[in-house]
């Protein structure tokens, strides 16, 4: 029962190099850019004193263009962009025509195989239960609980009940909502709230998890739990920011709270309430950590970016996993298509 | 409830209130309705942690054969857990010491790269002039959408074997072990946060008064002398609050370390150690209660201390699109 804490000791040195090469790289281009420029300025200084001495007339300035000056301003994030995420992008796409060692190409099979194999059917179809469940659910809860705890006596303490989850991974997420759904025999005492609660009710504990279809709606309220506070959140700063004197002459009119939320509240806040459908959308489809931590994608609750993971980097399926990331792509583009044209719609509206 | 006043007469009234006894016990059941609704959910969004939290200092027996609420009629509180968990030498103990040393090493450069680049690039995309700006700025934010699975597969080939173009070496392998493997993960994570980094900080930047870098233009400042002295004391909030995202991000990720780290305690952070504590030691509770809170309260400190600038740039980084 004893830490070593030498043993660590390679870790912080290797954090300290980390942080030396930051502060090399950082440092060193900021160095760099100061050099630079003034030793420029200098030589366009002496080329005045020159040409004023010898009566000529004056270098014009040349029109402002400081595209030299940008490239280095620009330069460590656009190397890093292009190693790291397009450059791989493309190759994913090239790769998703090849076979599982990406030797020779195989045309459309992987993406055959992804609508023919049931698995993966299973997978997609999970897939889209968590796209089209998440974002609806978890917006209204975050809506209902923005438009209650509006004004009341305890609000800031309220909203950061609901957003602490926020700051919890999606690991612990899963741990804490497994030891809800946990299982203990009949007969014995539960130790699961849901089996608990079951049980207290006259019901038989069940195991939550294994039963399909059930476990994946069960994982699918991990994510709503986490992600109804964000909702909840941008949906409040958008209720606060409609206009004091709307509401007031809304109740003036004698509206009830009621249409007073469907008439004025909803209208009011569309543009946020389609930014959080979207931005929920976006991030439940690349959801992983949940069903990995929670169930590793047995019993039928397998989504898209797990299933890849699997295909990818355990069973060395190289060509499936590729088209699975690629279809997970298609399926963004959609999406975000549709924000663009809100966008536009609401700046010339 | 004693709400049966007789009927106030009208006109005595102000507008605002309802007319009638009827009208004001349905505002009153409203608003109860109201406040009942709300608890219900904040228990629903407090009960589980909470539960989990009473848990981890529950001796193992009573955890493994008792219900969480029995804790309240009989109180046993033991740090055990916590002591088994973190530095417990056994490799089913859990370790978690060290994998907390690795969360640390991986988290802080990912989070100061991206800062770092991300601000330099949004400057001279919000300030400077340059053809191409425009769409330089438009492809950098269209990269977000991008998933990071795209990029996997790929990277982690770069990082193994290096580059080559038609048979010719043009980047060696990486070829690291243990713990220089962090350099990997740091590499992974700054540029898939790059773009929405860019996108976030330009917002801010772009949106400094333009007389301000006119004014020191004029006096014949530089731009590496703007941005040092004038816009990163200015930005200072849009940094924490990417600075914010990026750490909570980064240390509550699974994927990227799963597959830059790989899965030993020379480089893995708490997450990937405790998805696989889930999967192989799943009923183990005393030790997985415990390991969910010690990976769970960094982030909660960080986040509940610099809650402001961390909601602050969430609007700024979802609403105004």
């Amino acid at each position: 029962m004893e830490f070593d804490f030498a043993e660590e000791q390679p870790k912080f040195l290797m954090l300290m190099y980390g942080l030396i090469a930051f502060v090399a790289v950082v440092g060193g281009l900021l160095l760099l850019l100061d050099v630079v420029p003034a030793w420029f300025a200098r030589r366009r200084e002496a080329q005045l004193v020159a040409a004023s001495a010898s009566g000529a007339p004056l270098p014009r300035r040349r029109r402002r263009r400081e595209g030299g000056m940008a490239l280095f301003f620009l330069l460590p994030t656009l190397l890093l962009l292009t190693i790291g995420l397009i450059v791989p992008a493309i190759r994913t796409t090239l790769l998703s025509f090849m076979d599982s060692n990406s030797n020779d190409w195989v045309g459309l099979r992987n993406y055959g195989w992804m609508f023919s194999e049931n698995s993966i059917v299973r997978v997609l179809i999970n897939t889209l239960v968590w796209v089209l469940l998440v974002p609806l659910v978890a917006t209204a809860f975050g809506l209902i609980y923005a438009v209650l705890v509006d004004k009341a006596r305890f609000e800031a303490v309220a909203k950061s009940l609901i957003f602490l989850p926020m700051a919890i991974s999606f690991v612990g997420a899963s741990i804490i909502w497994k030891f809800v759904y946990a299982y203990r025999g009949d007969g014995q005492e539960q130790i699961g709230l849901l089996n608990q609660i079951v049980v207290s009710l006259g019901g038989e504990p069940r195991q939550w998890l294994l039963e399909s279809p059930l476990n994946t709606l069960l994982l699918v309220v991990i994510m709503i739990w986490i992600q109804a506070g964000f909702a909840m959140v941008v949906l409040s700063a958008a209720i606060k920011a409609i206009p004091a004197d709307i509401v007031e002459a809304a109740r003036l009119d004698g509206v009830s709270p009621w249409q007073m939320f469907w008439q004025i509240t909803m209208p009011s806040i569309r543009p946020a309430l389609i930014v959080v459908v979207v931005t929920l959308s976006i991030g439940t489809l690349k959801v992983f950590d949940i069903v990995r931590t929670a169930t590793n994608g047995n019993y039928d609750t397998n989504v898209i970016a797990s299933e890849m993971y699997n295909q990818a980097f355990r069973y060395g399926e190289n060509g499936q996993g590729s088209a699975l990331a690629v279809f997970l792509f298609i399926l963004v583009i959609p999406i975000v298509i549709y924000q663009i044209r809100n966008l536009r719609q609401q700046r010339e509206g | 409830m004693t709400t049966a006043t007789p009927t106030i007469p009208a006109g005595t009234q102000d507008t605002t209130a309802p007319k009638t006894v009827a009208g004001r016990v349905r505002k009153r059941l409203n608003s109860r309705t109201a406040t009942l609704v709300s608890i219900v959910i904040a228990l629903l969004w407090t009960v589980p942690t909470f539960g989990l939290f009473i848990s981890s200092f529950r001796p193992e027996d009573e955890i493994k054969t008792t219900g969480w609420w029995t804790f309240f009629g009989n109180p046993q509180f033991t740090l055990e857990n916590y002591q088994e968990v973190l530095f417990g030498r056994s490799s089913s103990s859990g370790q978690l010491a060290s994998y907390f040393i690795n969360s640390l090493a991986i988290t802080i450069p990912s989070v100061l790269f991206p800062l770092a680049f991300a601000a330099l690039a949004a400057y001279a995309l919000a300030w400077m002039n340059f053809r191409g700006r425009d769409w330089l700025y438009i492809a950098i934010f269209a990269l977000q959408i991008v998933p990071l699975q795209m990029a996997l597969v790929p990277l982690l080939k770069f990082f193994s074997t290096g580059v080559t173009v038609g048979g010719i070496q043009v980047l060696p392998a990486w070829d690291l072990v243990d713990e220089q493997k962090f350099a990997q993960v740091w590499f992974a994570h700054t540029c898939f946060a790059l773009p929405f980094a860019v996108f976030l900080l330009h917002n801010f930047i772009s949106q400094l008064p333009g007389d301000l870098m006119e004014a020191a233009r004029v006096d014949g400042a530089t731009h590496p002398k703007i941005f040092r002295t004038i816009v990163l004391p200015l930005i200072t909030p849009a940094l924490a609050a990417f600075g914010i995202f990026q750490f909570l991000w980064v240390w509550n990720d699974l994927l990227v370390a799963l597959i830059f780290a790989g899965g030993g305690n020379e480089t893995a952070p708490l997450t990937v150690r405790l998805a696989e504590m889930a999967g192989t030691r799943g009923n183990e509770w005393q030790r997985l209660t415990a390991g969910a809170f010690v990976s769970i309260v960094v982030p909660l400190i960080v986040f509940l201390s610099l809650q402001r600038y961390f909601v602050r740039g969430l609007l700024a980084g979802s609403v105004k699109g």
